[in-house]
């Protein structure tokens, strides 16, 4: 084979870019030299836009950004203007927040295994992690009617409260997703090929990985224990007790089995947000126009992909003078150059995968 | 019998039956595929057409054919045309010298259940799916794109290396059934009483691996991966002749399940012929015992797609040149040696 160094665009219309990311590589053979990913096919002006709305309109096109984890979304841009406008939020509403956003971190992170299994080659997870991923959805629509793009979290709380069927119905829901995890987990732990794949494959040190900026599980399994629910909780994380799961290779596998393990936490958390459900209102009062003390304040949540913040200024008005977004994706897609040169171009693959991105939120 | 018959309408009705037969197998075939798949992950697959979908192939075929037909300005003309034929050419050809049963006799006339038997139709039936490669590269080569480019080069080396143990195994065969004649193979598994796959398994297995491998199928589908290549060598193909490559895929591993039970499990032989308790094993036609081998190795191939992620090309290199080459050599020695000591 005698070509030396060919340019290969892969995407934005590539099966598994997850969405419209081009990657410039170029390959000597099949082995990586460069990649350089290219952004901006999915810029939808989000950040603009928002200088032109209310604080509350701006709340459902949060949504749209990591439209797998809609409420982590939420979660973060409301906790930002309330830190900013000083609203006091009533405990239940902060359990029933925890409640959802923990079950968004679960539905995001099995669409994530099957996206990822399914980058590999393993199909049938895909629909393994689709299947349990659709018990969780059925539980939003049930919650407020919709399923993807959920706006279920509200400025001063959330939408609705929630009642006694439909925390039976959370914790029926929850008891299944172990069996089906460990379906999962049958088919690819201790699967040769699997290991072939992922073990020693995307390798990162720790250091590099806080040098990059990288969050998430992906941090955690290169063994930096930093996840902004123990470190700086909000929303009465503090409450709960859950371990952080850490791996120690910062490869691929690592971080699948750091993503398979913090689905459990977050099943041990619903359960005791549930077990624990303070009585009172699920929102607190906020004036229908809800104007906003000039300042200027940082959020940090942590969302199913890493570190999400929201930097909010306020002039006073109701509407904010400028929001932007910290995008845990765009800030772990820096790395991939660092992770995938020398690997083969079948690898790029699999650690564009285990990164977790989501274009929606990269793009913004 | 008129000569008429004998020798005209009968070997027109044995040449349309080589299309037909592998054509329907390649229907019952994708079906399968789609149903199985989908009910191992939990969904139900297409149950529209037909009873239970069966006919959703035959309609997938005539949409294909209402498909436009586009071809890059820059494509090589004759080679890209020439490769999805090449390809399903050389699939249907092999069928010719798949015998499907013993010669049924018909008054004086005795009919043949195959077009040709040759003493080396072993040989022929391996080079002929051999050359479907060729077809392979020519198209990846003749689109003028990276990504077909890619998985024809991937082709290339994977099926040249996994034919290796290919033609090993097959040597084992041979030398057991003193023959290689595909007729003959099956005959000394009936005189002997012992299928091959059972006396020889190591043969069996190494033979089935590579078999996999060679009709590009997972978990070694790396020349098509659709997560990395797209579609590999056939991305800048559309219509009917992205319908040729696909349907020579599926009848590529008919061929190779074809094979495997002539080869390895008695081909048109009854299983358990001696048992008395079973005697009506006798009872249900060769051809039928044949069909249920062949799709129980076809069904074989959907299992292992549902089940297992793709190689990545290093490992599979290494698979082929670390491990089955090295154990098909030992196997083929160990063989010889005790055919020779008894």
């Amino acid at each position: 084979m005698a070509f030396k160094e060919i340019d290969l665009n892969m995407g934005p219309q590539h099966p598994s870019t997850h969405g419209v990311l081009r990657l410039k590589l170029s390959v000597d053979n099949e082995v990586v030299l460069r990649v350089e990913p290219v952004l901006g096919y999915l810029h939808r002006g989000m950040e603009k836009l928002w200088e032109n709305l209310t604080y509350k309109q701006i709340v459902p096109l949060t949504d749209r950004l990591d439209y797998l984890a809609s409420l982590s979304n939420n979660l973060g841009y409301v906790l930002a203007v309330e830190k900013l406008a000083g609203i006091e939020v009533p405990k239940r509403a902060q359990y029933i927040r925890v409640v959802l956003a923990e079950l968004q971190r679960l539905a995001s992170h099995l669409a994530w295994a099957g996206f990822m299994a399914n980058d590999i080659g393993a199909m049938t997870v895909l629909l393994y992690g689709f299947e349990a991923r659709e018990d969780v959805l059925d539980i939003f629509e049930e919650y407020c009617g919709a399923r993807l793009t959920v706006h279920g979290i509200r400025i001063g709380g959330v939408v609705h409260d929630l009642d006694a069927a439909l925390v039976s119905r959370i914790r029926a829901v929850l008891k299944a997703i172990p069996k089906r995890l460990q379906d999962i987990r049958t088919l690819l732990d201790e699967n040769r090929i699997w290991k072939e794949r992922t073990v020693g494959v995307g390798l990162i040190t720790a250091g590099d990985a806080v040098g990059y900026g990288l969050t998430g599980p992906a941090l955690r399994a290169s063994g930096v224990e930093w996840d902004m629910r123990k470190d700086i909780p909000y929303s009465s994380y503090g409450d709960f007790a859950f371990d952080v799961p850490l791996g120690q290779n910062s490869d691929v596998y690592d971080r699948y089995i750091v993503r398979l393990e913090e689905i459990c936490q977050s099943i041990r958390i619903v359960g005791q947000a549930l077990d624990g459900l303070p009585s009172g209102e699920f929102s607190a009062k906020v004036p229908r126009v809800l104007k906003v003390p000039p300042g200027e304040v940082f959020h940090t949540i942590e969302a199913p992909k890493g570190v999400l913040g929201f930097y909010v200024k306020s002039n006073g008005t109701d509407k904010p003078e400028r929001v932007k977004m910290k995008s845990p994706s765009f800030i772990n897609l820096q790395s991939l150059e660092r992770m995938c040169i020398g690997h083969l171009f079948s690898d790029v693959v699999g650690i564009l995968g285990s990164l977790d991105i989501v274009l929606g939120e990269i793009d913004k | 019998m008129t000569p008429f018959v004998a020798e005209f309408l009968i070997p027109l009705g044995k040449i349309a039956a080589v299309i037909l037969y592998p054509m329907v197998m390649v229907v019952v075939m994708i079906w399968l595929e789609r149903r199985v798949v989908a009910l191992m992950q939990g969904r139900l697959g297409p149950n529209r057409v037909g009873f239970q979908g069966v006919l959703q192939p035959v309609a997938d075929a005539v949409k294909l054919f209402f498909k436009e037909d586009i071809m890059q300005r820059r494509a090589d003309k004759l080679l890209f045309n020439i490769s999805p034929v090449l390809v399903m050419f050389s699939s249907l050809l092999a069928f010719c010298f798949v015998p499907l049963g013993e010669p049924i006799r018909i008054g004086t006339y005795t009919l043949t259940l195959w077009i040709a038997e040759s003493p080396v139709g072993l040989l022929i039936v391996l080079g002929l799916s051999s050359i479907s490669v060729f077809g392979v590269i020519f198209g990846g080569w003749a689109s003028n794109s990276k990504y077909p480019l890619m998985g024809a080069l991937r082709s290339v080396v994977q099926v040249l290396s996994y034919e290796i143990p290919i033609g090993l195994t097959v040597l084992t065969v041979a030398f057991v059934a003193r023959s290689m004649d595909l007729v003959e193979i099956v005959r000394r598994q009936e005189s002997s009483g012992v299928w091959h796959g059972f006396l020889m398994p190591v043969s069996f297995v190494v033979f089935w691996i590579s078999a996999v491998a060679e009709t590009n199928r997972a978990p070694f589908d790396l020349p098509e991966a659709e997560s990395e290549l797209v579609a590999g060598y056939h991305t800048e193909y559309s219509g009917m002749k992205f319908a040729y490559f696909y349907m020579a895929e599926y009848a590529h591993m008919v061929l190779v399940s074809s094979l495997v039970v002539i080869l390895f499990f008695g081909g048109w032989l009854p299983p358990f012929p001696s048992v008395k308790a079973l005697s009506f094993v006798h009872v249900v036609p060769g051809f039928i015992w044949y069909l249920i081998k062949i799709m129980f190795f076809l069904y074989l191939y959907v299992w292992i797609r549902a089940t297992f992620p793709r190689y990545r090309f290093d490992s599979l290199i290494r698979l082929v040149w670390k491990w089955l080459i090295p154990l098909s050599l030992v196997n083929f020695l160990a063989v010889a040696l005790l055919g020779y000591l008894r």
